[in-house]
């Protein structure tokens, strides 16, 4: 290296990087040459992303992750399986309901799950996730975790799932297909059945649906009640001809302007606004709900060693943080959030005012199970 | 009498796997939704053991999805058996026989892609920024057409075409054309000659043309799903809705009973119809 000059010229570079490409010189002559392999090895000590990572041996196999859409960064994917060596499934849900109808079916195959915080306590009863040997993915540290979103995982002391992110459930409004300035869902509704008419989404899901329909008249977003549902059941039917659709895949239909209103959760709002900045995402100011996705993992997964080098993997901060920069889901880590540049930690669609959160609720466990609520849904579908 | 004896048993064993898998594949699974259909929904979702009429009581219920299904799948089953007549009737007889292979082909090449594919290139195409804004330039604004009856229609006319057509094709080809010209030697206007002649002879083929895509139909709910949006619901989406979102499977098994039953008589009556319209000393399928 003392036979070159401090620098390489530009058409040298490309000679050496053509010569390379075509195999006549090895890559150790290549690096060195272009002085590229001592910029790599300064640059990594002073930028902690590019640092040798942990190595996870013994690994093999697939993994089978099950989430929801548009929630993960492929890339983030791609590097655990050039690390481990395992390559990884994503299967994909639209409902908690469906993921559980899979799970009592049996057999499923799956290793890591993606559940949303009401159901961990019916997966628990269920003995269909296990208890997490939290020592297994050190990168994850509770301490860290904003603490308004660590009680559904934990279950009597045991963790049983570990916070992924959160967010919240309200509507979408395209301000430059209308006028309208809908504020609560009780506005929703309303002009639903007005001047929206024919363009406007519900979500094909009985917890926000339903529950949305809920605050609109004033009860619990979680209510179980038979005189209450009647009611709710009303209202939906009637809303049920002016809808455009009763979908959760509403981001076609806003995007081209089929819809100009929907039932919205913070993940699709992020994406929509960030394209389509006429996009305003609002929260019920009757009320409406908070979520926490969370990371459990599958009883008896026929991978337990990778979903944990996965978990480990994933909750790594500056990984996870690539994570929240691909899917726009506002995150509970502390240290993830720092990571964040601006123009992420000060959106208000993902990370709204204190009293905005206020009214809203966490979805309930009986919700999932309760018969009535299921079959108001099915009702309120085949009408 | 050993030669009579030896026969039967090779004809058994030569049934056997057909046989077995008939038992095991068709039979004990309906036999299996048949007694969950009587039982009752677990407190999570599932299944409990028990002996009970309500789910059959309970499908009136499902009375919208019924009707939809019941409605839109034989007009489905119609609209396709229209389109697709002709072009059998094109390829059969118009084309010469060099070209027909290749033009069946192209005929069945949609169907080598995936469905959902097909499926959601309609919702674009019947979607704000599609058909609906061409026909806003010729003057006919406020056009809603996906997420309606029409669109399930036009999808299942698009979907099933390619299955509609090779049957009556088939039906077409052994047609004698000298019977076209014996009839109009006879007088007969062409018209006259293709409804007294070429139909009723084509007619096996249009009858199982038919009963494919009448069965799939009725079975269907990924297109009123994608082109009805939530807002057509068949009894497949009933079927769906009830084993993966309520997870009330012994209400999902009386539905499936009840959907079997309807397609068990509706075709039994069909074929009937249809097989005492053609010549019955060649009671064939095509």
């Amino acid at each position: 290296m003392t036979k070159h000059p401090d620098h390489i010229s530009a058409s040298k570079f490309i000679d050496e990087l053509r010569r390379y490409q075509k195999g006549s010189v090895s890559r150790r002559h290549f690096l060195g040459v272009t002085g590229l392999g001592l910029a790599t090895a300064v640059l990594s000590s002073a930028v902690p992303g590019l640092r040798p990572r942990k190595a996870y041996a013994g690994l093999s196999g697939t993994l089978n992750v099950t989430t929801w859409p548009n929630y993960f960064s492929q890339e983030n994917y791609d590097n655990f399986t050039k690390q481990t060596g395992v390559p990884i499934n994503i299967n994909v849900f639209g409902s908690n309901e469906e993921m559980l109808a899979k799970l009592q079916a049996g057999s499923t195959g799956w290793d890591v799950l993606v559940p949303t915080n009401y159901t961990i306590s019916t997966y628990k009863n269920l003995d269909l996730i296990e208890p997490l040997d939290l020592k297994l993915f050190p990168s994850y540290d509770a301490a860290q975790q904003d603490p308004r979103f660590l009680g559904p995982g934990t279950i009597d002391g045991v963790t049983y799932a570990v916070p992924k992110d959160w967010g919240t459930t309200g509507f979408i409004v395209n301000t430059k297909a209308t006028a309208e300035n809908p504020v609560s869902w009780k506005d929703f509704f309303a002009l639903t059945q007005g001047p929206l008419s024919g363009k406007v989404t519900v979500h094909d899901y009985q917890l926000t649906t339903i529950g949305s329909a809920a605050k609109a008249l004033g009860y619990g977003f979680n209510t179980v009640d038979k005189a209450e549902l009647a009611e709710i059941e009303k209202l939906l039917v009637a809303t049920k001809p002016h809808l455009f659709g009763v979908t959760s895949d509403y981001q076609p239909a806003m995007r081209n302007g089929d819809a100009a209103m929907a039932m919205c959760w913070t993940n699709d709002a992020a994406q929509l606004h960030r394209d389509l900045p006429e996009m305003s995402y609002r929260l019920g100011k009757d009320g409406g709900e908070i979520w926490v996705d969370h990371y459990a993992v599958i009883k008896g997964a026929p991978n337990r060693d990778a979903a944990y080098a996965f978990l480990d993997f994933i909750l790594t901060p500056d990984i996870n943080a690539k994570e929240i920069e691909a899917h726009g889901t506002p995150s509970t880590d502390a240290r993830v959030i720092k990571l964040l540049p601006e123009s992420i930690t000060k959106n208000p669609i993902l990370y709204p005012a204190a009293e905005e959160l206020s009214v809203l609720e966490y979805g309930a466990a009986e919700t999932l199970t309760n018969p009535d609520r299921a079959e108001l849904m099915a009702r309120f579908k085949s009408a | 009498m050993t030669e009579t004896r030896r026969p039967k048993l090779v004809t058994a064993l030569l049934l056997a796997p057909a046989g077995v898998f008939f038992v095991f594949l068709l039979l004990v699974p309906l036999a299996v939704v048949l007694l969950f259909s009587f039982g009752e929904r677990a407190p999570a979702g599932g299944y409990v053991p028990a002996f009970t009429l309500q789910n059959y009581m309970d499908l009136p219920a499902r009375g919208k999805a019924f009707f939809n299904t019941l409605t839109l799948a034989p007009l489905g089953t119609l609209l396709t058996a229209i389109f697709a007549f002709p072009m059998a009737y094109f390829l059969a007889v118009k084309t010469s026989p060099k070209r027909r292979v290749a033009m069946l082909i192209l005929v069945m090449a949609p169907f080598w892609t995936s469905q959902l594919l097909r499926y959601y290139a309609w919702m674009i195409i019947l979607g704000n920024k599609g058909l609906p804004s061409w026909l806003a330039v010729v003057g006919i604004t406020d056009v809603r057409i996906i997420n309606t009856p029409w669109a399930v229609l036009i999808g299942a006319v698009y979907g099933f075409l390619p299955l509609m057509v090779p049957p009556i094709y088939v039906s077409l080809e052994k047609l004698d054309k000298r019977l076209l010209e014996a009839s109009a030697d006879l007088g007969a206007t062409p018209t006259r000659t293709f409804f007294q002649v070429t139909l009723p002879l084509a007619l096996p083929g249009v009858a199982t043309g038919s009963m494919l895509v009448f069965i799939l139909l009725m079975g269907d709910y990924i297109l009123p799903q994608f082109l009805g949006g939530g807002k057509v619901f068949f009894i497949g989406n009933a079927l769906v809705d009830l084993f993966l979102q309520s997870r009330n499977w012994p209400f999902g098994a009386a539905v499936s009973v009840a959907l079997v039953a309807i397609m068990f008589v509706t075709i039994f009556f069909y074929m009937r119809f249809v097989l005492s319209k053609t010549d019955t000393r060649r009671a064939a399928l095509v």
